[in-house]
């Protein structure tokens, strides 16, 4: 009961965070809102394997919120200097 | 009282809590005006919600790998959601959006209290054009 209701309320907050990834009107609350729907995955899977009583869904949690963070810097990164690669020339910012 | 039915109570108080903050957390990042306003509300999911729901989890936790298991997760959340924010802050602020002044708020505020005050004056004519137009 507890944990459904959990799950509840992070699936809401889940499309509420998705609803300001599609109107966003800067790719930057896009990528804030993909953000934080991905923190929001990682506590609903938690919830999820405590609802199925399979704790061992924790791991996956885990290695979702290193994915997560990775794949929002490297987006950030992306989206701020057009590239993945090292700074080249006389664009010397460095990393993000 | 048994220690089940403590940490039954302290698990629902923290999951409620947790749920709230992650849902206006959400809700500010749908109302606030622009990104750094919303990076308020993203940082108050990050911290607030993710935090008090994974320690109510700690609480049914079966066994001790759990409650580390989770506790990792709640560590690693607490590293990176300002790694990100500042990342995310820099590239917003490099790709030329400033931070709002109080005076932009002031205008963005009252403007929008002018539009709410027309669109009631606006419906209060319609209305009253309805009942003429009904009486002739």
């Amino acid at each position: 009961m507890m944990f459904a209701a959990a799950a509840l309320a992070v699936l809401i907050a889940l499309g509420l965070a998705m609803v300001r990834a599609c109107i966003g009107p800067t790719v930057f609350d896009r990528i804030l809102a993909i953000n934080t729907a991905g923190t929001l995955t990682v506590v609903l899977i938690s919830v999820y394997g405590f609802l199925t009583e399979r704790p061992e869904f924790l791991d996956i949690a885990l290695l979702y919120a290193l994915i997560n963070f990775i794949g929002t810097i490297a987006v950030t990164k992306y989206v701020s200097y057009e590239g993945l690669g090292y700074p080249v020339g006389d664009h010397d910012d460095g990393d993000v | 009282m048994q220690w089940d039915q403590i940490a039954d109570v302290l698990s629902w108080i923290f999951i409620s809590g947790g749920a709230f903050f992650a849902l206006t957390g959400t809700l500010g990042i749908i109302r606030f005006p622009d990104v750094f306003t919303r990076m308020h509300g993203a940082g108050m999911v990050d911290t607030m919600g993710i935090g008090l729901i994974l320690v109510g989890l700690m609480f049914q936790s079966p066994d001790a790998i759990t409650v580390i298991k989770l506790g990792l997760i709640l560590v690693f959340i607490f590293f990176t959601s300002p790694t990100t924010c500042y990342a995310l802050a820099r590239a917003s602020l490099a790709a030329g959006f400033m931070p709002m002044k109080p005076r932009q708020i002031e205008i963005m505020t009252t403007q929008h209290k002018d539009v709410v005050v027309e669109k009631k004056a606006a419906k209060k004519k319609s209305k009253d054009k309805e009942t003429k137009s009904s009486k002739t």
